[in-house]
């Protein structure tokens, strides 16, 4: 064994000690990532489903009252009969309806010669719920009219591909796993290597022969193992307790994690190059990578949907690539372009700050 | 006793202020969060990319295709010439939706009144994939209705009309920007009070407190008045940025809003004091802080609503300050609430203050004797 093969084997060998000894580096690892799934995978949902809806029919006639009646068919809606407007409106202030259908008395009669009215009133407070309302109540309508009215007409056959049932939980979870992982990667080693320096073993470590790279790769391999670990447990969770379909091959799934725990590891490491001190190592790395992970990765809000110039902000952060990843492996299967070209660019990110790590951190003590 | 308390609350101010990268840090981070987060917490569709496979190419056809290209939320990439081309847009997310008119289409629309189009959709964000459907679905129902009146019905028509009230454009960013206001006051009153006390004891001047005369009742008011200020100023920076740079409309009355504040901030430091008082090191308070944090920002309502999670969790949202202030603050915000239509939240929020606060007390006394 050549003398700096055995060097890297003892520092590893001190890390998995000192991780046994304290395990707040397990907590970080294995403890957290299961807190947040749990606390993320039943606290954020988008389905909005029996929404209670106000309705107000002045109408008298079966179309108005067919109208009426699908909505109790239908799961998005728990419909609520109120004799007037006034009251709706009362219902709408109080938060008790997110939103009115109104049905004046004249419908019938216009309806016949075409020109009939539904209307409705929103609460556009929380916007997306709001959109999401009146998309099925549009959907509804569009049902009602090809039933009812015209004898000619456009029959919209939707398929929506890799997650038919439109289940919110199915594309939050993976990005969930995404956002951990950062958190995870970057707090392990931004938190060791400072506790290194504040204890001052890292000048004792610097005196002995090893160079700086032996020590980082001395870092890297048993928390790249321990982040490991919890990245499985978190993909068995959203795989069989929030059961999230997982359609892509497994190998080609560890294949990008293991990427992307470099990537982590690499922004944790560079962040203790330039913070010596385990408190402000931990802020900086919650607020420079956990929340644009959270906020810019595409977890969550459509990056398709951000202004320009923040779409290009998304493509310094390395969690981009890996939720367009993760979903894809998740839910589409192995769309090997897609994949390896997010992979590439995660590899260039994850080279580029262990080049800076290697460029920050020469062996002196200052 | 008040000339004690208001040392202390000097002392407290000077600590936390004393720094030049402290003072820094409390404002500067939150205003660049503001601004980001406040673009890109968006779920507003815009310019989705699709792709038309149309195998009819008749007049009914592109009248129902030209629809798509006037309308603001979409934009075409590609005309596509065979079936198999669709999956490999779709899976590599060149597209987010493909129309597929079949053939026959205007012929089945004329004669038989019923002519199917397929929507193909990429569903791996299924917010998105809905919302886009919507689109889709108005689009068509439109011109079902159209084509109706032209050719004659066969039975009753009607259009459906849709107001939206407190948001008329639906824009995400009323709803998710004053929900800033009380994400940011907490991440800053928890950072200022949860590392207070930890921060005295590291330092070993948490002693030297314990030897002067002060009770804990004057250590708690000593402790809670400098993190009432900095929230409230905080907050208040915040609720200008809102109303003057994204242009949200404040329509409900100022102090209703600061009512809540105050009690929000109160419910805040008393669970930033306890953390405190728990913790033994900085580390430590700041671990406690994230662990609070993270559960109380997403079992609140700020990015997706309470009323979607399951039931038993929707009950524990009732243990969280949070979630009784973004009430507060999008009431006054967007429905122009006062004082009146409030006042449940504010005495939940006064109640979590109480017993923090008072818990917080408790064990100081623990600590101190």
């Amino acid at each position: 064994m050549s003398p700096a093969l055995r060097r890297i084997c003892a520092l590893v060998r001190k890390e998995f000690l000192q991780v046994i000894r304290d395990p707040s580096s397990i907590a970080i690892a294995i403890v957290q990532p299961l807190f947040l799934l749990f606390i993320f995978g039943y606290g954020i949902s988008l389905d909005a489903t029996h929404v209670p809806v106000a309705c107000v029919v002045d109408a008298t006639g079966p179309n108005a009252r067919e109208f009426i009646g699908g909505l109790y068919q239908s799961q998005y809606f728990s419909p609520r009969i109120y004799g007037s407007m006034a009251e709706a409106e009362q219902a709408m202030i109080k938060g008790d309806a997110m939103a009115t259908i109104w049905i004046r008395s004249d419908f019938e009669r216009q309806a016949m010669t075409g020109n009939g009215k539904i209307e409705v009133i929103v609460n556009g407070v929380d916007a997306n719920t709001a959109r999401l309302v009146q998309g099925y109540l549009i959907g509804h309508w569009g049902q009602w009219l090809l039933k009812q009215g015209a004898t000619m007409g456009l029959e919209l056959k939707p398929r929506i591909w890799f997650n038919a049932e439109v289940r919110s939980r199915n594309y939050l979870l993976p990005g969930i796993i995404a956002v951990i992982m950062t958190l995870t990667g970057t707090l392990l080693t931004a938190m060791v290597v400072a506790r290194e320096w504040e204890r001052g073993t890292m000048e004792a470590l610097l005196s002995t022969p090893v160079t700086i790279s032996e020590v980082i790769v001395g870092k890297v391999i048993p928390y790249f193992l321990l982040g490991m670990a919890g990245m499985g447990l978190s993909v068995l969770t959203a795989r069989w307790l929030f059961q999230v379909p997982l359609v892509g091959s497994h190998w080609l799934l560890l294949a990008v994690s293991c990427l992307y725990m470099l990537a982590a590891l690499a922004m944790g490491l560079f962040i203790s190059s330039f913070s010596k001190n385990q408190f402000i190592a931990g802020q900086l790395a919650i607020i420079t990578t956990y929340l644009p992970a959270f906020m810019l990765s595409g977890f969550i809000f459509d990056i398709h949907s951000m202004p320009t110039v923040i779409q290009w902000l998304t493509h310094i952060i390395p969690a981009r690539y890996f939720v367009t990843i993760l979903q894809t492996l998740f839910l589409a299967g192995d769309v090997h372009g897609l994949v390896i070209k997010n992979a590439v660019y995660m590899a260039g990110l994850a080279a580029f700050f262990l080049l800076l790590v290697a460029r920050n951190s020469r062996k002196r003590l200052d | 006793m008040w000339t004690r308390v208001i040392a202390l609350i000097i002392k407290e101010f000077l600590a936390i202020l004393r720094d030049r990268k402290a003072r820094i840090t409390l404002i500067g981070p939150p205003i660049v969060q503001l601004i980001i987060f406040g673009y890109a917490a968006t779920f507003d569709l815009k310019e989705v990319p699709y792709a038309v496979y149309d195998e009819d190419s008749s007049l009914a056809s592109r009248e129902f295709l030209a629809r798509f290209e006037g309308a603001n939320a979409f934009r075409k990439v590609a005309v596509l010439q065979k079936e198999d081309e669709i999956r490999q847009l779709i899976d590599t997310q060149q597209v987010l939706l493909v129309l597929h008119i079949p053939p026959r289409f205007q012929s089945r629309l004329t004669r038989e009144g019923n002519a199917p189009v397929q929507v193909i959709i990429d569903g791996r964000n299924s917010n998105t994939a809905m919302l886009a459907l919507n689109y889709v679905n108005e689009i068509a129902a439109n011109f079902t209705l159209n084509m109706a009146r032209q050719k004659g019905l066969s039975g009753p028509a009607a259009q459906l009309v849709v107001r939206a009230w407190y948001n008329p454009n639906l824009e995400s960013q009323w709803f998710i920007v004053p929900g800033i206001v009380g994400l940011l006051t907490m991440v800053v009153t928890l950072m200022v009070t949860a590392l207070s006390i930890a921060r005295e004891r590291e330092a070993g001047t948490f002693d030297q407190l314990l030897v002067t005369p002060m009770n804990p009742f004057e250590l708690l008011v000593g402790k809670t008045v400098p993190g009432l200020v900095i929230g409230l100023f905080e907050g208040s920076i915040i609720v200008l940025l809102t109303v003057f740079w994204f242009g949200v409309p404040l329509r409900g009355s100022v102090p209703a809003l600061y009512i809540g504040l105050l009690f929000f901030s109160l419910s805040i430091i008393g669970v930033g004091l306890m953390i405190s008082s728990i913790a033994a090191t900085q580390q430590q308070g700041l671990l406690g802080a994230f662990l609070f944090m993270v559960p109380a920002v997403t079992l609140s309502g700020f990015a997706t609503p309470i009323a979607n999670m399951p039931e038993i969790v929707q009950k524990f949202t009732l243990f969280n300050p949070f979630r009784y202030f973004l009430v507060v603050v999008r009431k006054v915000f967007l429905e122009g609430a006062g004082m009146e239509l409030l006042l449940t939240e504010y005495l939940c929020m006064a109640a979590i203050g109480v017993v923090t606060l008072f818990t917080a007390a408790l064990m100081f006394r623990r600590r101190m004797y």
